[in-house]
């Protein structure tokens, strides 16, 4: 399909870009406030699919030369990994640990790995989501 | 986290890199890069030999999943150090044939090793663990990996069929053997082989004792072949050549006879073991070698030439574990030997079945044809082939001096000592084993010779040949050379192998015999007299020669056995019959309409779970804890109704789109209202990217029609709906108002700051406290957006479905 709709497009950049924006800031809020991996991951393809469709699949294509399954697959991967990064500690499987560091420019920051775990959660919902879209609407027949 | 499970993972942490390995570096073969790992891992192991035959086994752990008792247990004594070795020493062997075997410009080598790879460590990980839940995960990806491999040239219709047919045996074969593992853990409490082993005699007096066996045994009679299961193997020999010499020789095929091996200190013992286990060892030795001969591909030869021989190695553990029955005493000793015999000759299989697979993939390799009828008269144009073929046939052919003679002696041993048995009937049926076990010997030995001689001599064909022959390259050589000095070597020599490892596996198959600080004792003789033995396997020689030169005039009676009796036959038309009747069932109710399906769906639901409640009288309706209904509720529950009913009196479809997303929509407001800001975000969005997407389903759709606009009324969709409607309000009722434990949401509220450092329960209910249903939630979205994207975009064009 092709649009051409100018104050789709313009309006579409600029709320996509917030969109995207506050995907990533509730996902690392998650921990602590509404958010984290699922919901950032479904908010940022839903940014994506705004693009999608205010623009067409060429343009989109050339935007973003991202294989979607591959996202999926790199979701799984980092969840997996992180699971099995616990065994190293001598501890079962996907056992978590969080604590406080001092970070330059952010001051007093909790780090925990469950974060590591929702990257693998919130790329594969990225993938998924997209991947089933994208299929959907590129589909001729 | 040890060195050991690092040797369990290494190969799949290298599968991982293969591809970027095989990208990166096109010059290079990929094999080179992945030859170093099974070496690396052999050399490792051998420090363990001190260990085993010390009487010391290591064992490690790390917890998995402990609530369920699951726990990455490594341990390695002398029969997981065995199999170990003997993974990683042919795994390197093989790794280096490979290279030679499988050209870098045409084959996709990066699937290859990623296979391979997946299956060495798949196969480590069987071997070497104590726990019987990762065994089991192991012993499936096992299955995997060679479905995998078996399928590695897909575009062969053969390659599939293979394929499908190995999986659908051994993972049905695994299943049983699942549900056999949890029997033994409702007996016992416990996973660990080793606690299992300790428990033996709670086990023997339990009601599930044989249940839990037969099922267990069903697995591992799958897994090595052993009749009537072993039909898929030959179809696996459509996997490339070094994977038949691999895996379905050495390795993968031995798991079932590892498993019979591992578990014997826990069955054997009584009647029901010794006998299943001897018996489809016997029948499968002689079905197997019977078969053998008839073949005219050469590696269907082999391929059932392993059938055969896995049946010999089970037969003998079977009756080594007579020895059981007697307990700690001189008389058990003597069955002992079946067991050393068993393992012997495992060792010696893994050498020269090795050895032949490699040969044969050299024939096929250079003259492009692996049937006896268009080859012959190779011997001068490959002369060190010829020479690796003959000891390598030879020994499987029981012949002196290598070493397959050796341990065919020793199973005639064991078989006539069947017939001096006094236990389980064996006075009158024993004598069945050393007549079908001589019988099998003879067409052994016919086999070996039609693989060596119908090869190497007689008459030179080049005209049936695709490709002129010569000599094979000498890195494709190097591997089975190795192996047949080995089969010299242990021909020659085979106490060294007596005391540092055939003597410990022995004690972990039998531990009960043997005390902390005694050991079997195990000698090996080249010449021990004019034995009975001696003469069978003249017999053997004597009877086969004549055989083999009058093969002509005999092998009409396999023309008598009516094909349609085979087993194969039998197989194929299970299989259509099934797809047949699937696919009849599928039409009657796949009609196309989603309306038909959801009307299916729901009533099934409205059947099954309400009928279900109501005769078991499972609702409690009370409404004393009930809240106050609040102004914004109702308005709110009103427009959702409104919306509603819109949906099915809506004149086009963007109405209906709009009155289901204000359906939806109000859903979220209530999360809030509710204080579930995370629902609610997660509501708001799914909404609006449903809501989007069926706006663009509906774009490419023609408008409603007008006959269709008008809403019949349909009686059963309404009934329908309003069922479904009832059930779910009633189950809601109920849930609220049935109180049988207090909630454990307080205990979420407490802990989740405390010990996982997040204020959000939600958030840390997904990632900690529940970080393994997430896992397996996003795996389950990620394997069906696969089957969405592979159902719409791998579809045959319009007009060509069948």
């Amino acid at each position: 399909m092709r649009f051409n709709d100018v104050i789709l497009q313009t309006v579409t950049k600029a709320v996509a870009f917030i969109i995207l924006t506050f995907s990533i800031y509730i996902f690392f809020a998650g921990h602590h406030d509404p958010g984290g991996g699922f919901i950032g991951g479904l908010m940022t393809a839903s940014a994506l699919v705004l693009l999608y469709i205010a623009f067409d699949m060429d343009t989109m294509n050339k935007a973003i030369p991202l294989d979607f399954k591959m996202v999926t697959a790199v979701g799984l991967l980092t969840a997996v990994l992180t699971g099995v990064g616990s065994f190293f500690f001598g501890v079962p499987f996907l056992s978590h640990t969080f604590g406080y560091f001092d970070l330059p420019v952010l001051g007093e920051t909790e780090l925990a790995t469950a974060v590591l775990f929702d990257i693998g959660v919130y790329l594969t919902v990225v993938g998924v989501t997209m991947t089933i879209i994208l299929t959907i609407g590129e589909d001729e027949g | 986290m040890t060195l050991l499970h690092i040797i369990i993972l290494a190969p799949f942490i290298l599968a991982i890199l293969v591809p970027f390995l095989y990208k990166t570096f096109r010059n290079i073969h990929t094999g080179w890069f992945v030859l170093p790992l099974p070496i690396l891992s052999f050399t490792y192991l051998l420090q363990f030999i001190s260990n085993v035959s010390g009487r010391q086994p290591v064992t490690a752990t790390v917890p998995w999943i402990p609530a369920l008792d699951i726990h990455f247990t490594v341990y390695v004594d002398g029969l997981g150090l065995l199999f170990a070795l003997l993974i990683t020493g042919i795994g390197a062997l093989v790794v280096l044939y490979s290279i030679y075997y499988l050209s870098k410009k045409t084959e996709a080598l990066n699937n290859f090793y990623v296979y391979l790879l997946m299956f060495m460590g798949a196969m480590l990980g069987v071997v070497l663990s104590d726990n019987l839940m990762v065994l089991y995960v192991f012993w499936e990806l096992t299955s995997l990996a060679s479905a995998l491999l078996i399928a590695y040239w897909f575009h062969r219709e053969k390659s599939l069929y293979g394929a499908l047919k190995s999986t659908l045996i051994t993972v049905s074969g695994g299943f049983a053997m699942l549900a056999g593992f949890i029997l033994l853990y409702v007996i016992t409490g416990t996973f660990s082989i080793r606690e299992l082993i300790g428990q033996a005699d709670v086990v023997a007096e339990h009601t599930l004792f044989l249940p839990a066996m037969l099922l267990i045994l069903v697995g591992a009679f799958t897994k090595s072949a052993q009749f009537p299961f072993h039909i898929w193997l030959p179809d696996a020999m459509e996997a490339p050549t070094p994977v038949s010499a691999y895996l379905h020789s050495a390795t993968m095929v031995k798991a079932g006879i590892y498993l019979v091996a591992r578990l014997t200190p826990v069955f054997a013992g009584g009647a029901e073991w010794f006998w299943l286990v001897s018996g489809f060892g016997i029948v499968t030795l002689f079905w197997g070698s019977f078969s053998a001969v008839k073949q005219t591909d050469l590696k269907s030869i082999l391929a059932f030439s392993t059938v055969s021989q896995l049946g010999l190695i089970m037969c003998l553990l079977g009756l080594g574990s007579a020895a059981m029955y007697y307990g700690y005493g001189d008389e058990s000793l003597i069955y002992t030997k079946a067991v050393l015999a068993a393992m012997f000759h495992l060792i010696n299989h893994a050498t020269f079945k090795g050895c032949l697979f490699m040969v044969v993939g050299i024939v096929d390799h250079e003259t492009g044809t692996r049937d006896i009828r268009k080859l012959g008269g190779l011997m001068t144009l490959m002369p060190i082939t010829f020479t690796l073929a003959v000891i390598g046939g030879f020994s499987m052919a029981g012949l002196p001096p290598f070493n397959g003679f050796l341990s065919k002696e020793m199973f005639f041993t064991g078989v006539l000592l069947a017939t001096k048995l006094d236990i389980f009937n064996a006075e009158t049926w024993g004598y069945l084993f050393p007549v079908l076990g001589w019988i099998a010997s003879v067409f052994t030995f016919v086999y070996c010779m039609i693989l060596v001689f119908k090869t190497f001599t007689g008459k030179y064909q080049p005209e049936k040949l695709d490709k002129k022959p010569h000599e094979a390259p000498m890195g494709m050589l190097v591997p089975p050379i190795i192996l047949a000095s080995l089969v010299v070597v242990f021909g020659f020599f085979p106490n060294i192998l007596s005391y540092t490892i055939l003597e410990p596996t022995m004690a972990s198959i039998l531990p009960a015999l043997v005390g902390p600080n005694e050991h079997f004792i195990v000698h090996i003789t080249f010449w021990h007299g004019f034995s009975t033995e001696l003469f069978m396997t003249m017999g053997v020689v004597g009877l086969g020669t004549l055989l083999f030169v009058g093969l002509n005039r005999w092998t009409g009676v396999y023309g008598l056995f009516p094909q349609r009796l085979a087993l194969n036959h039998l197989y194929d038309q299970s299989h259509i019959g099934l797809e047949r009747f699937s696919s009849r069932v599928t039409r009657l109710h796949m009609t196309g309409f989603i309306r038909d399906y959801l009307a299916y769906i729901f009533a099934f639901f409205i059947v099954i779970l309400l009928s279900a409640l109501v005769l078991l009288n499972a609702f409690n309706l009370e409404f004393v804890h009930s809240a106050p209904i609040s102004f914004y509720e109702l308005i709110l529950s009103v427009v959702m109704v409104i919306a509603a009913c819109a949906i099915p009196l809506a004149k086009t479809r963007l109405m209906a789109i709009i009155a289901a997303g204000v359906v939806g929509y109000t859903l979220a407001l209530f999360f809030v209202i509710f204080r579930a800001p995370d629902l609610a975000l997660t509501q708001l969005i799914v909404e609006t990217v449903s809501v989007t997407l069926f706006l663009l389903s509906f774009y490419h759709l023609p408008e409603l029609k007008q006959e269709m606009s008008k809403v019949r009324f349909k009686l059963t969709n309404l009934l329908i709906a309003l069922g479904v409607g009832l059930t779910v309000t009633l189950i809601a009722f109920s849930a609220h108002s049935t109180r049988y434990f207090e909630s454990i949401s307080q205990y979420f509220l407490e802990a989740s700051y405390k010990e996982a450092g997040g204020k959000n329960v939600v958030n840390v209910i997904l990632v900690d406290f529940r970080g393994f249903d997430t896992l397996l939630e996003i795996l389950v979205l990620g394997i069906a957006s696969l089957g969405i994207f592979a159902l719409i975009k791998l579809r045959k064009p319009r007009g060509n479905e069948s």
